[in-house]
Order: structure tokens, then C-alpha cells, then sequence
């Protein structure tokens, strides 16, 4: 089953997407593409792997670490599918990562690695934007650099765990305006998911609708207004998204 | 007192009624009952500024000019402290085994009280509902520029409270004194005039490029963990700000 949250007639609504990709209203009414907006599908804790993929770490320059390097993110940064992220205005880099999504499902804590699986509520995409710019030290990932604002498209809706078969084997591809820009596969996570859930739910209790991203392949790309930016993960969902400009942005707030 | 009839009420708390969270207004901290029924102030995002006191930048001063860092931050640098962290006023400080020292951390807590979007630092204080206590724990801070989740993200390492009190009776955010007390003997003293970056400046920093929402805390800054702060098991610590309110916890094993 695919589950999501939308905006529809100022309300937020829990529905579910049928196979056909329609919007399904708990009453079974199909609502029609564009009479509503994506929300993120899930609210809870927002961890991002830094350096996960062994490819990624090598075009950074880095040895992959050898103890998960996680951070945290803030809930103001998320927005759902289809909707606009902005590029500050003079900034010489912006990035999108394509991001397998690991939603908890129930509460952790103390898991085992072999029991970590049971743990698991579902699957979504994510898209975590980051300014270059304003990264002052490559182990540090400010807030500045990735809590931004709407830079942090997740969605369009979350997959049981049961419906992905091999989470550990899916290819993430993101586009820009049609074009293939990036390509990895989930099978090169340095710490793979039960090691994440393991790792995390020594330090603290997590809770169903936390949300741990699990990092980004290689293949990053500056993106401009006006891109669209397409990230999928292979059986999970193709998440969509517009860059704005900073003055754009402006006239929406 | 009768003379506050009418006004706007000083005091705001959550309690936890027969399972159900009521949120809670008094005129005087004495209306109160502080009891285990005492949540946290709000239920919002809590985001923490790191490196915000004079004297522990000027601890890190020759650090931070060598590698990793190579240089000082430019900008302030922010942590999150996850919803799992926040526990009222009275409920007990879990301290995990084996991972060294834990360590107090005083701070003026800043809540906000309607949305901000890139407010200016002039009138940033239009943003905020009022203050209260924050006990930022951590492990010992070894490394101030990696993400610290494990040091900082542990169930109960961020006591809030036990109120908001009302802006209004906060004439001067920006010079409080903070006490700490660990079973009742002032162990650390420092004040609202030690952080670097103001009241007003942060929340106008955050808000450039994160908008807070009404009910989110930014814990404005914590002093250097020296051990004075330590706590341990069997520990009751109190930290004291000036015309804020005093958050007590119990200190045990997990």
C-alpha cells in the first residue's frame, strides 16, 4: 500500500495512492491531479547519512567514515512532492541528492541489527538539497547548508515495507530537466539499514514517522531556476521538484 | 493579586490531566502545583546554538585555527535537540553507561510566539512569547565541528521549564544571571551577557533560512562544560535564571 498526506480544500487529509498512482480519500473518492497539494507524507525526526555511498565519498575526497555521520534536519525545511524549492541568490552551488527514505514504523530502541528489519514502516524519496556555499567544513553540515527552507522535498507518498522486497538493492536516479544526471544503487550504502536503525536507536528512542536518509551516489549537479529536478528510487517513487529563484520565493511568503 | 485581573496572564505551562496535555496560564509562579504532572512548555522544535559564549570560543581559539577546523565558524553554528530530549520540570536526567561524563548545560530558553520569516534583529523580540529554563546536557563536547547527535540526541537530555514566562516580565533577555546548582550547592554562574550573539541576533540569524513557528525554543547558548557541570546518578541539578523561573531534575542511571 502507498500512504501520503494533501492539502485539500485547507485541510490536511491522510490518503492513499492506488496502483494507477490516483489519489484515494479514506471515503474512496479519486481526487483529480492538480485539485490539491503533496505534503510530506510523514512527521517525525529527520536524520541524513553524510558520505554513505563509498562512490560519493571518493568524489569528495573523503575515506568512508567508519562509524555512521549523521545529522539532524529541522521539519521547516520539508515540502511535499511537486512543489518549489529556492536557490539563494549568489550562490555559486546548489546540489540535489537523491535519497532512499527509511520511515520508522515503530517505536525503537535498543535494536538489534538482526531485528532491526521489524522496525521498518515504509519507504519514500528524498531530495536533500544543499547550498555549497555556505559549507564552512565538510563534517560539519550546518543548518544553513541543508535546514533550509523548502530544501527538502520528501514523497510523493510512503511504500510498506512489505511491498519492497530487497530495499538494499534499488536504483536512485535523478534528473534535471529530462536528463540523467545521477545513478547509484543502494546496495553501495557503507552502513546499510538495519546498521542505521541499530546505530541510532542506541543513542535515543525513535518513533513511527521518523525519517532517516540514508545518503547520496555520485553524480551531483549544480541546479538553476526553472530546472526541474526529478529524483526517483526504483519501486518507491519518482519525487519531483521545481528550483525558484530567491526573488520568486519572496512574492510567496 | 487582584491588580493583575484582567491583564495579560505572566505564566505558561502544560500539564499532563488523566491523559490529556492541557496547556495552562497563572498570574504568579506560586499558582503552580509543581508536581509530576508538569510537561514541557511547548511542544515545539527545540534548536540549540552552539559555540555561543565568550569565554568558550576563546577556550577553542587556537583550536579552531588548526586543522580540521583551519578556521573559526563565520556563522553561528546550530544543533537540533530531537523531540525524544525533552522532558518537564522534576522528571529524572538518564544518564547512559559507559559513555563517560554528562554534563549540565545551562541555558536562557527563547520561545517563539508567532511564525518568523526573516525578521529583522530590531524587532525580533515582536516574535517571541516569552523565555524559560533549558538543561542543554551533552556528553562531553570533544568536537564542535561534527554533528554531535550521539553527544546531544539521548532520551531525556533536554529539560525545558518549568513555564514561559511572558516577555513582558523580561525587561533585559540579554542580561539574566544563570545559577547551577547541583544538590543545592551553586557549582557555576554565568549570565545572558556572555553570549556572543544576542537574543535579538539569533533569532533573526535562524530565521533567514528557517522559519520558526509559534512554540519552537532556541536554547540561546551554553557555557563550557567543565566539571563543574558534571552530574551523575543520585544528582538533583537546578538551574536559576534570573526572573525566568528554576528547572529542577532528578540525575539517574538509565
Amino acid at each position: 500500500m502507498k500512504s501520503a498526506r494533501i492539502l485539500f480544500n485547507n485541510e490536511t487529509l491522510a490518503v492513499t495512492v492506488n496502483d494507477q498512482d490516483q489519489v484515494v480519500t479514506q471515503q474512496g473518492k479519486i481526487l483529480e491531479e492538480g485539485s490539491f497539494t503533496w505534503l510530506p507524507p510523514c512527521e517525525g525526526k529527520i536524520f541524513v547519512l553524510a558520505i554513505n555511498y563509498a562512490d560519493h565519498a571518493a568524489e569528495l575526497s573523503f575515506k568512508a567514515p567508519d562509524e555512521p555521520l549523521v545529522f539532524l534536519k529541522n521539519k521547516n525545511s520539508l515540502i511535499g512532492h511537486d512543489q518549489q524549492t529556492y536557490r539563494p541568490d549568489n550562490v555559486d552551488y546548489m546540489h540535489y541528492e537523491c535519497e532512499l527514505v527509511v520511515v520508522i514504523g515503530k517505536e525503537a530502541k535498543n535494536v538489534s541489527i538482526e531485528d532491526a528489519m521489524d522496525y521498518v514502516g515504509g519507504y519514500t524519496v528524498g531530495n536533500d538539497y544543499a547550498i555549497r556555499d555556505y559549507l564552512e567544513n565538510y563534517y560539519r553540515p550546518n543548518l544553513r547548508v541543508k535546514s533550509r527552507d523548502t530544501c527538502t522535498p520528501i514523497g510523493p507518498y510512503i511504500v510498506d515495507a512489505k511491498d519492497i522486497k530487497d530495499p538494499h538493492n534499488l536504483v536512485l536516479r535523478t534528473y534535471i530537466n529530462g536528463e540523467l544526471k545521477q545513478e547509484g544503487n543502494t546496495e553501495d550504502l557503507v552502513f546499510n539499514i538495519p546498521h542505521l536503525i541499530a546505530y541510532l536507536s542506541e543513542i535515543m528512542t525513535l518513533t513511527p514517522g521518523d525519517m532517516i536518509f540514508t545518503g547520496t551516489p555520485e553524480g551531483l549537479a549544480d541546479v538553476k531556476p526553472g530546472d526541474v529536478v526529478t529524483t526517483e528510487v526504483e519501486g518507491v517513487g519518482v519525487l519531483k521538484n521545481t528550483i525558484i529563484s530567491e526573488s520568486e520565493y519572496l512574492k510567496t511568503i | 493579586m487582584l491588580t493583575t485581573f484582567g491583564k495579560k496572564k505572566m505564566f505558561h505551562y502544560r500539564q499532563k490531566e488523566s491523559n490529556e496535555v492541557v496547556s495552562k496560564t497563572a498570574n504568579a509562579s506560586f499558582e503552580i502545583k509543581l508536581d509530576d504532572t508538569i510537561l514541557p512548555p511547548t511542544s515545539g522544535n527545540v534548536i540549540g546554538v552552539a559555540l555561543n559564549n565568550k569565554a568558550l570560543a576563546k577556550s577553542l581559539e587556537k583550536a579552531f585555527n588548526e586543522k580540521p577546523h583551519v578556521q573559526p565558524p563565520k556563522t553561528p553554528v546550530l544543533h537540533i535537540k530531537t523531540d525524544n530530549t525533552h522532558i518537564g520540570y522534576g522528571k529524572n536526567i538518564k544518564l547512559p553507561s559507559d559513555k563517560g561524563a554528562v554534563f549540565a548545560g545551562p541555558s536562557l530558553g527563547i520561545v517563539i510566539g508567532k511564525k518568523a520569516t526573516r525578521v529583522d534583529a530590531s524587532n525580533a523580540l515582536d516574535f517571541v512569547a516569552g523565555f524559560t529554563v533549558v538543561n542543554e546536557v551533552s556528553l562531553a563536547e570533544t568536537s564542535f565541528y561534527r554533528p554531535a547527535v550521539k553527544a546531544k540526541c539521548r532520551d531525556t537530555f533536554c529539560p525545558i521549564g518549568p513555564w514561559t514566562v511572558d516577555k513582558s516580565a523580561v525587561s533585559t533577555p540579554n542580561k539574566l544571571s544563570i545559577k547551577t546548582f547541583i544538590n543545592d550547592a551553586l557549582v557555576h554562574e554565568t549570565n545572558t551577557d556572555q553570549l556572543i550573539y544576542s537574543v535579538e541576533e539569533i533569532i533573526s540569524y535562524i530565521s533567514s533560512f528557517m522559519t520558526l513557528e509559534a512554540g519552537d525554543i532556541i536554547i540561546a547558548g551554553t557555557p563550557e562544560r567543565t566539571a563543574d557541570l558534571a552530574i551523575n546518578p543520585g544528582d538533583s541539578v537546578m538551574i536559576d535564571i534570573e526572573g525566568v523561573g528554576r528547572l529542577v531534575n532528578p540525575v539517574e542511571q538509565e
